[in-house]
């Protein structure tokens, strides 16, 4: 008899430290999705570049001609033209450029957008310095009309010496139904487009 | 495999009447009959997915599209592997735990049986879910069994919340039956049966359960993440709400790696009790077994970004988890080492689970050679998806996992009827299926490394010749399933009586109970010599 509660004894505890074990495995499954931002932004994987606006370069590195390439692409089915002025550029580390990326929107209703960068290789991701970027906002944008969306960057003079060429790719995605509709009023009031 | 002969006896013997008739099989909780409901229930869905099965090879039959709409043939693929992964190979595996377990380490039941009753019966409405989605407008799930986002966020249609309910409550059946093994093995072993004296069967199992619960909590994370996305807009795989579809995949993956070991490893487990005893022999190796187990289980969380390599890794990822995955051959490679130690110069005899022991050794060194074949990253490239890749897992799963559990079914059936089987009868079923699932596989390596796609209706005329091949392979193999049920009925129903040791050979406390074994055993706990 002694021996049978025991057991239980035994059996309760065991079963208690299981369980929670198992729910905190179900939270590990969702703390793994801010882990995996981190990992990427520490080891740089992934060609996320980053989301805040760098301060213009000091100096200029001449010695050194990097050649970067713009792809820009709709997500999906998304009506909308967009295309970078020029496809190829070829820059010094440290200098800093300009240049546009054209968008239409050829849908019939007002939209609004916001445009994902990723940089190959990923690596150089964390060289590639963007002072200014229509990534960084949400874009509004009639229906019918067009704009020229800026783009203000260098790229850092410590980038590796085995990268000669990064490519930095845009994807565009509509985002307005994720946008509450005086939210998208307002953007549409702010922005003349 | 029931016990209902022996089982009237034993009536009297209950504490409090047991009820009768389908009563008697919703209400149980003794250990048998939840694990006799189990191997019924799994033999049952490897029949609905091994019809799927058929599908997809009748429509490979030939080129272009013969038989059944694309959508359809996707919703086959995925509801295919689905089925035999979580319907037919775990509920296989936790249904020999709960025979087999407490009766290899003198329990008297496990240790939760009304748990183990609810985690059994919860099983058949995840399987009516998942089956009735596949006749809804609109159809089924249609993405793969691995539901990659966005093809199950963005792209897939209404019927993916019912497929997420159903994975939920696998999952939740699972993970109750694992820390029903866990606790039965920790608590109820017999005084004497120290953990390095516990069968392997018991060992493999138990590492299994500590898999279990600890990425089926992942997976039910991963299916909640796919829910919301779809449903909730939330953006944990939609790039445009600032997620990450390649976060999918690790998360996935990260389950789908121990998965896989969650199906082999209770295989070595019933390999490691057949070939001892009809090579009468103590088992090669046995602490090697048990620490390769382990090491095996450890390692297959540092492996999951294998099943990546195309998704633009950098070098160092891609060199990290090639060398982790070659890694594994080496505990796998002393399991299979130690199993043909033990035959050396053992007096074997060929007796049907002998056979498929046998020939789970053979074939699954096989699928383990593909496998490292597939973990040479450069190589990879060209492996990937392609009908390469099928032919390696279902070499692992079919000649692997399924073969050790038909060894381990024909193994402990005198057991569980009291009744020898067929062997004649067990013999054609054994030589049908080895020659016919060479056939159905065999070739499939050929056209991968060709090229042939793996989940698509269609081909390129040149893989038409092995298709057709591998297509009359498969359906050979599916009939001669058949077989099996119609020798398990016949032992069910009669045949020559089995002695409690039923095998020359064998060892363990499940032989030293008579046959078919009482409804209770180890009332009183045995002494372990």
């Amino acid at each position: 008899m002694k021996d049978e509660l025991k057991t239980q004894q035994a059996t309760n505890k065991l079963v208690k430290k299981l369980v929670v074990t198992v729910f905190l495995m179900f939270g590990f499954g969702f703390a793994l999705i801010p882990l995996y931002d981190v990992f990427c932004d520490i080891t740089g994987l992934n060609g996320k570049t980053s989301e805040v606006a760098a301060v213009q370069s000091s100096s200029i590195d001449k010695s050194r001609i990097i050649s970067v390439e713009f792809i820009a692409r709709t997500q999906g089915n998304l009506p909308w033209i967009f295309k970078p002025e020029v496809k190829k550029m070829n820059v010094h580390p440290g200098e800093m450029h300009q240049l546009n990326f054209i968008v239409k929107n050829n849908s019939v209703s007002n939209m609004v957008v916001q445009a994902v960068p990723s940089v190959s290789p990923g690596i150089a991701a964390a060289y590639f310095n963007k002072i200014e970027c229509f990534c960084f906002n949400q874009q509004p944008l009639k229906h019918g009309m067009t704009a020229d969306l800026g783009l203000q960057f260098y790229i850092d003079k410590d980038i590796p010496a085995e990268y000669s060429t990064v490519t930095l790719a845009y994807t565009l995605f509509d985002i307005s139904e994720n946008i509450e509709q005086d939210e998208f009023m307002k953007l549409f009031a702010a922005n003349k487009n | 495999m029931s016990t209902t002969n022996s089982n009237a006896d034993n009536h009297a013997e209950e504490h409090h009447g047991a009820p009768s008739g389908i009563m008697r099989w919703l209400l149980t909780t003794n250990h048998k009959d939840i694990g006799s409901l189990y191997l019924l229930f799994s033999l049952l869905m490897f029949f609905i997915g091994g019809a799927m099965a058929m599908v997809i090879r009748a429509e490979l039959f030939q080129p272009g599209l013969q038989i059944v709409e694309p959508d359809f043939f996707n919703q086959m693929t995925t509801v295919h592997g689905l089925i035999m992964v979580f319907g037919a190979v775990m509920p296989a595996f936790v249904g020999l735990a709960n025979w087999m377990v407490p009766m290899m380490i003198g329990a008297p039941d496990m240790a939760l049986p009304r748990m183990n009753n609810w985690s059994f019966w919860i099983l058949p409405f995840a399987f009516l879910i998942l089956l009735m989605s596949l006749f809804m407008e609109g159809g089924g799930p249609n993405f793969g069994w691995t539901f990659y986002a966005p093809l199950s966020t963005t792209y897939s249609n209404d019927s993916t919340a019912l497929f997420v309910f159903s994975v939920h409550i696998m999952g939740i059946s699972s993970i109750m039956g694992a820390i029903n093994v866990i606790v039965t093995i920790f608590n109820l072993r017999a005084p004497g049966m120290t953990f390095m004296k516990m069968p392997l069967f018991v060992w493999t199992w138990l590492i299994t359960a500590f898999l279990l619960i600890a990425v089926m909590p992942v997976l039910a994370g991963a299916v909640t993440m796919v829910l919301t996305d779809k449903y909730f807009a939330t953006s944990f795989f939609d790039a445009a709400g600032g997620g990450d579809p390649v976060m999918f995949q690790h998360i996935f993956w990260f389950f789908g790696h121990p998965e896989v070991y969650i199906m082999i490893l209770p295989a070595f487990g019933i390999i490691s009790q057949i070939v001892p005893t009809f090579s009468r022999k103590k088992l090669f190796g046995y602490s090697s077994m048990v620490y390769a187990t382990a090491s095996i289980a450890l390692l297959s969380f540092l492996v999951w970004a294998h099943h990546m390599f195309t998704t633009g890794m950098p070098l160092a990822g891609e060199l990290f988890f090639m060398y982790c995955t070659m890694l594994i051959s080496v505990p796998t490679g002393v399991k299979i080492f130690n199993w043909v130690a033990t035959m050396w110069r053992g007096s074997l005899t060929f007796e049907v689970p002998m056979m498929f022991s046998i020939a789970f050794i053979v074939l699954f060194t096989i699928g383990g050679f593909s496998g490292l074949m597939l973990a040479i990253t450069p190589a990879d490239f060209q492996y990937h998806d392609t009908y390469f890749v099928v032919a390696h897992f279902h070499y692992v799963l079919v000649t692997g996992a399924i073969f050790s559990i038909m060894a381990g079914a024909y193994y402990w059936l005198p057991k569980w009827t009291g009744n020898m089987f067929d062997e004649k009868l067990a013999k054609t079923h054994f030589w049908l299926s080895l020659v016919s699932v060479n056939v159905l596989f065999f070739p499939m390596h050929f056209v991968g490394l060709a090229g042939m796609p793996r989940r698509i209706p269609d081909y390129a005329l040149q893989f038409a010749d092995f298709n057709a091949v591998i297509s009359i392979g498969g359906f050979a193999f599916g009939l001669s399933q058949l077989l099996f049920v119609a020798v398990v009925y016949k032992c069910i129903k009669g045949g020559e009586k089995a002695t409690a040791q039923v095998w020359e050979g064998a060892e363990g406390l499940e032989w030293e109970v008579p046959s078919p074994a009482p409804y209770h055993t180890f009332e009183t706990p045995p002494t372990i010599k």
